[in-house]
């Protein structure tokens, strides 16, 4: 328990700080999370799923916490410039693991929607954020309550039944510290029956310092509602992040995730996704691009409790020099849940002799009248495509490059906004020409 | 005297996984001639396309091939491709995810930045797009998708013959072009080969049967066997091949 230790100390030390500087609802969680903490520590890597991750070895070093809510002093409107520009988004900031509410996007909302702070909300609305916060991602592991007991704030979009909120609505997770930082960050999206909404989350570390993240999102979709949930991490080669993402579906609701790593330093991406009410839909899409040291590690559990739902997943990765990558997809199809139509794929590009994925699909199936299919493929780039290419007087580098994109492109065409999906296929282009120039406002990132 | 010489292999051995396939092949082909290699299976002709083209597969261990007096053999294949070469392949490979658009927009200018020329503009480009379909008949479907997936045979060769038609090469490699094709996709690939046609572009027919040949007119036809050329003749050598068979010339050739 030593990596566990600090922590808990942490706690207990600081217990009424941290519950000052946050609000009611969050706060009732705090003790059974320290609870569960003590219980589970850190997955260990001798844990099935954990096998490629060291997940104690990345607690282990001291990171300072806000604790008291201390402002960060900068205006991420004025050092961010954002990679998907003239996205017409409406633009939310966090900084660290604060909502930044000094100045917010011009926006009219629907009546009834909420956009904004999880401390702010859960003060104003405790009835609503109440019936959901904690509720999908209690009791899973270590991180999850180690994020519970120590978050104060977050993000949350709340749509009340019925209402289809057209713009879509951007949150940027913005690393800025001089020191090196943790940040415990929390995102919950509400979707009541029948409504509808996009949500674009982008991580960005714009120092040089090392940051830590613990990620914990909530995604609730009501009966027919329909939510896009997309996920781009640009931080930097000193960023260690542990993220999960927990979607409850009710019947007839539509959910798609999409999560896209272009730079970063060591991320673990858990996604859990129960599919509790028939006719509802999942996709989850995933896709990173690993140079240097990276290593994405990627965990997926989708449940089909009940009967005809579809569950479509697409994961690929591009591994170059000395990255690695992991990913773990299980389906677990319930007994009675018939007619359950599941598939998954995992494709993944060894650019190097050194590059490391290791893929291990799961199926899991009590219900006898199901379609259900995995395909995983791990395997170097095609030397007669690349050769074809530069038969037609195509240099190697950028027949290379042609076909990198080319093995991503179908993970970025299932975005389904027009905008981000044009602008994702110029930034993977980008990445892959290693011309992803650092952020305006990124200091000194070196992606 | 001009130097009419486009290609010139001089004792060209060459193979594969140090099994040796070219024994000894002497080949000179003018410019705006067309070239017939013909011969059993098995007997180089694919290899020696893949040589002239630069596959990495291939090793040649003797011998030198002089394009318009360069020393071919120690050229990428795409600095090949860009000094005018192009191969039709016998099997042309699918690749998912990158459109036949941006593919030949991409070669286009790489063949132009060789030639220090600005990249072509999009309106031009699309515009060269629709006269070349149209040569090889083509739908604009088949050039909305990438590149050879999904194409059926006839479609893929027929491909073949769309590139070439941007590319406008020196030297045309057609790799068995024919095969597998019906009558009316032979008509359109020849019409393309033959839209080609000047004093300048010259064509190298690699095929098993003389039916090609009917379109194509060919001004030299080679017989390829074991690895050498064994005959030379005009285009009636063709003739007699399709109704002689090869056993016929493997008797001349001493076996």
């Amino acid at each position: 328990m030593k990596a566990e230790q600090q922590y808990i100390d942490l706690f207990t030390r600081y217990e009424s700080l941290i519950r000052k500087r946050s609000s009611e609802v969050l706060n009732k969680y705090r003790t059974g999370a320290l609870a569960d903490f003590e219980r589970f520590g850190f997955p260990s890597a001798t844990c099935e799923d954990y096998k490629h991750t060291d997940v104690a070895q990345a607690f282990i070093p001291d990171y300072g916490i806000n604790l008291n809510r201390i402002d960060v002093p900068v205006n991420p409107y004025d050092v961010f410039r954002c990679d998907v520009p003239n996205l017409s988004t409406a633009l939310y900031f966090m900084v660290n693991d604060s909502f930044y509410d000094k100045v917010k996007p011009e926006v009219k909302w629907p009546e009834g929607v909420y956009v904004g702070g999880l401390k702010a909300f859960s003060e104003q609305y405790p009835d609503i954020a109440g019936r959901y916060y904690a509720k999908a991602a209690a009791g899973r592991d270590g991180i999850i309550a180690l994020n519970t007991m120590l978050a104060q704030d977050g993000f949350v979009v709340y749509v009340p039944e019925g209402v289809t909120v057209e713009k879509p609505i951007q949150a940027v997770n913005i690393f800025r510290s001089d020191v090196n930082v943790m940040a415990n960050r929390r995102i919950l999206a509400i979707l009541e029956p029948r409504s509808q909404a996009k949500l674009l989350v982008c991580d960005h570390s714009i120092d040089d310092v090392k940051f830590l993240a613990t990620e914990v999102v909530e995604i609730f979709a009501g009966e027919e509602a329909c939510f896009d949930f997309y996920d781009l991490e640009e931080s930097s080669r000193s960023t260690t992040r542990f993220a999960s993402f927990h979607v409850k579906q009710e019947a007839s609701s539509n959910v798609l995730l999409n999560g896209i790593t272009l730079t970063n330093g060591l991320t673990r991406n858990n996604y859990y996704i129960e599919l509790n009410g028939e006719y509802a839909e999942a996709t989850l899409c995933g896709m990173s691009i690993l140079d240097k040291e990276q290593q994405v590690d990627m965990y997926s559990h989708i449940t089909h409790a009940v009967p005809n739902c579809t569950s479509a997943e697409l994961v690929k990765n591009v591994l170059n020099d000395h990255s690695a990558g992991a990913f773990s997809g299980r389906i677990l199809v319930k007994e009675g849940a018939q007619k359950t139509a599941a598939y998954q794929t995992n494709r993944n590009l060894l650019v190097t002799r050194e590059a490391r994925m290791y893929s291990k699909p799961q199926l899991e199936i009590y219900a006898d009248d199901v379609k259900c299919s995995h395909g995983m493929t791990t395997g170097q780039m095609d030397e007669s495509a690349l050769f074809y290419l530069q038969s037609r007087g195509i240099p190697k580098d950028e027949a290379r490059m042609m076909l990198s994109v080319a093995f991503t492109a179908d993970v970025v065409d299932h975005v389904r906004l027009d905008g981000l999906k044009e602008r994702l296929h110029h930034l993977v282009e980008k990445r892959f020409r290693g011309e992803l120039a650092p952020c305006v406002g990124c200091r000194g990132r070196r992606p | 005297m001009v130097n009419n010489m486009l290609l010139e292999i001089k004792n060209l051995h060459a193979g594969i996984n140090g099994r040796e396939i070219l024994k000894g092949i002497n080949l000179s082909v003018n410019k705006g001639e067309i070239h017939a290699i013909m011969g059993p299976n098995g007997s180089g002709k694919s290899t020696l396309s893949s040589v002239l083209v630069g596959h990495p597969a291939f090793k040649v261990t003797e011998g030198t091939v002089l394009y318009q007096g360069k020393n071919l053999l120690e050229l990428s294949p795409e600095d090949r491709s860009r000094e005018g070469i192009f191969l039709s392949f016998q099997y042309p490979v699918e690749i998912p995810g990158v459109s036949m658009v941006n593919f030949m927009r991409a070669a286009v200018n790489e063949h132009r930045k060789y030639n220090n020329l600005e990249p072509v503009s999009a309106t031009d480009f699309l515009k060269l797009m629709r006269e070349k379909r149209a040569i090889v008949d083509m739908d604009s479907k088949l050039t909305g998708r990438s590149v050879n997936e999904g194409f059926s045979g006839g479609e893929k060769k027929r491909n073949e013959i769309f590139q070439m038609v941007m590319l406008e090469p020196k030297l045309a490699i057609l790799d068995e072009t024919d095969s597998g094709l019906d009558i009316d996709a032979l008509r359109i690939v020849a019409n393309g080969v033959n839209s080609l046609r000047t004093p300048q572009n010259t064509t190298l027919v690699i095929t098993h049967y003389q039916r090609l040949l009917d379109y194509i007119k060919p001004d030299v036809v080679h017989v390829l066997y074991k690895g050498r050329i064994i005959k030379t003749g005009g285009p009636e050598l063709a003739i007699e091949l399709e109704k002689k068979g090869y056993d016929w010339l493997k008797t001349e050739a001493g076996e």
